[in-house]
């Protein structure tokens, strides 16, 4: 028989464990791409890597230069953004202050298949619906743009920034609400002037890691965002994100090529953006908790 | 000053879902006097306060039967204007419950929902009811300070000047001194001394002290029954009822 304190320990040790294996996995994850990524700077420059405004691997010479990439990238996630943020924030304001409970319940299962929809099926969506649509209302030579990439991205971002919205909503304690309603205000003045600015640290973390969720998405940009490695001037352009051109490109790099550590190379970069990201979201979420700053 | 009835409650009824929580109450309310509800803790006290101000309409499946009438009209009427109404009849909670905004952003937040939008004005608002809520000397040179900042004492006299900024005609307090120290109860129950001139107060309390240094009229509630109702005096000196007189001189509850 182990004594109390010798399981206490042994449990301990073993949680531990198993965060440790997970860190670990994360930690040769890394390595792993950094060791195929690196390399590329034997090549070019991270400056002209970063910077550079043609993307050619296969030309001779080759060109890595990932800028329209990396725009491509920028302008699907801004675009889907301005669709997620405002959707997302004002469903969760709806779901959390003033829908009923029969209202609610049938919304959130809507809301949590939505976000179960895998991404190819969007894709497939957005190529025979979307597309065409774009196509037409903008008299386009294509239908696969910034902008069907943008609104595809958008309704996939909603369900990340509507959950984490609506969580960071109903964690405000309800004596908040009594208080505004009691000085003979409106549901929708104490949601807006009470709960919202309350909420609001948990509310922009989810917009956040809504924006997160649009940059890493793959499948979808792949199919309906045109494919085009050019800086895009405006949304109805096609474009090549970052995502979409590892997952295009992969197959037909050879192993261990110039071509191959350029595509890893650009997997570090996508991992740095997610990493700030995510850290910027954890920021915020601690930075500004339940002090109560006397600005709101 | 002559006895007016503010408040008429007739014969109320109360359920959560079905769950009986008061019983056939009815109740007379004086203007410009402090009405004590007192009683064991769970016998409807504050679902009773919560009933005048209509706040337990936030609370899904509630039901309601009977009369609840201030300044003669009924309450619970379909044409009754909710927010018209919690601004005529404000409350104070049990556990005080400023906002996470600055000491002048938590009294200026009524008046400004309610279309104040000079500044001026605003500042005057905010100034006098810190002042008759006995916080002003403390807080005068903090405004911009967060509420969260404050003591509990202090942010309860804060969340009592923020109900007093709407200028309401009618106060409810839920046991507003519970949490806090001699020394602050004492100052708040001075305060709801001198609140009484302008304003008819309603208070829950569970300090038997409180409610016979503070009020004018007792309510003895047990189990959802208002069992005894009168002026204070007679409730502390001569209870009708023998379960008042257990209640108040501690033999059960
Ligand atoms: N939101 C609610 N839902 C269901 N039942 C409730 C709710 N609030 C109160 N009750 C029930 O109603 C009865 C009266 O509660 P109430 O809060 O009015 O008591 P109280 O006299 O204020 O007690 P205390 O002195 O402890 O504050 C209790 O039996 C309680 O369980
Ligand atoms: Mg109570």
């Amino acid at each position: 028989m182990i004594s109390r304190k010798g399981k206490d320990l042994l449990i301990q040790n073993l949680f531990l464990f198993f965060a440790s294996i997970s860190i670990l996995v994360l930690f040769l994850i890394m390595a792993f791409l950094f060791k195929e990524g690196l390399p590329i700077i034997e090549v070019v420059s991270p400056l002209r890597f970063l910077f550079g405004k043609s993307w050619y691997p296969t030309y001779e010479p080759p060109e890595f230069g990932i800028l329209p990439l990396i725009m491509g990238s920028v302008a699907v996630t801004l675009g889907a953004i301005t669709i997620a943020i405002p959707l997302g924030v004002a469903t969760a304001i709806y779901l959390s202050e003033v829908a009923n409970l029969r209202v609610k319940e049938l919304l959130k299962p809507v809301i949590e298949l939505l976000a179960g929809v895998p991404s190819v099926v969007y894709g497939f969506f957005g190529l025979v619906v979307v597309a065409p649509w774009i196509q037409d209302l903008f008299d386009l030579p294509t239908g696969l743009t910034a902008l069907t990439a943008s609104i595809m991205l958008g309704i996939m971002a909603s369900p990340t920034v509507i959950s984490i919205s609506e969580d960071a909503l109903s964690s405000v304690p309800i004596s908040y609400r009594e208080a505004s309603l009691a000085l003979g205000t409106t549901k929708w003045h104490t949601a807006i002037s009470v709960t919202v600015p309350a909420a609001l640290s948990g509310i922009c973390t989810a917009c956040i890691l809504g924006m997160a969720r649009a940059i890493e998405e793959t499948m979808t940009v792949l199919m309906v965002a045109g494919g085009a490695a050019i800086i895009p001037t405006t949304l109805l352009q096609p474009v090549r994100p970052m995502t979409a051109n590892i997952i295009a490109e992969m197959g037909e790099a050879v192993h261990g090529s110039e071509h191959f550590h350029a595509l890893f190379a650009i997997a570090v970069v996508l991992f740095f953006i997610t990493l700030a990201l995510n850290l910027l979201a954890d920021y915020i979420s601690h930075r500004f908790k339940e002090t109560g700053s006397a600005t709101l | 000053m002559a006895n007016n009835t503010k408040i008429m409650v007739e014969n109320l009824i109360f359920y959560y879902g079905n769950d009986k929580a008061l019983e056939d109450v009815s109740m007379l309310i004086q203007e410009n006097k402090i009405t004590a509800l007192i009683g064991p803790s769970g016998c409807g006290k504050s679902t009773f306060l919560r009933v005048l101000n209509r706040m337990n309409d936030l609370i899904p499946g509630t039901k309601l039967k009977g009369k609840v009438l201030i300044d003669g009209y009924d309450i619970y009427s379909n044409t009754t204007d909710v927010v018209e109404l919690r601004k005529k009849v404000g409350m104070v909670f049990q556990k005080s419950n400023p906002f996470p905004k600055s000491i002048f952003d938590n009294v200026a937040y009524g008046p400004r929902a309610h279309g104040i939008r000079d500044k001026a004005r605003l500042t005057n608002i905010v100034e006098e009811s810190l002042e008759k809520a006995a916080i002003w000397d403390e807080v005068k040179d903090k405004l911009k300070q967060s509420a969260m900042e404050l003591s509990g004492g202090q942010q309860q006299r804060l969340c009592i000047a923020r109900a007093l900024a709407i200028n309401p005609e009618i106060i409810l307090m839920d046991e507003p001194a519970s949490a806090l120290d001699p020394i602050s109860t004492a100052k708040i129950e001075e305060l709801i001394r001198v609140l009484k001139e302008k304003y008819t107060i309603v208070i829950v309390t569970h300090n038997m002290q409180q409610a016979a240094r503070v009020s004018d009229y007792t309510g003895f509630f047990l189990l959802g029954e208002l069992i005894e109702f009168s002026d204070t005096n007679k409730i502390f000196t001569s209870p009708q009822d023998s379960r008042t007189e257990d209640y108040i001189t501690g033999r059960f509850g």
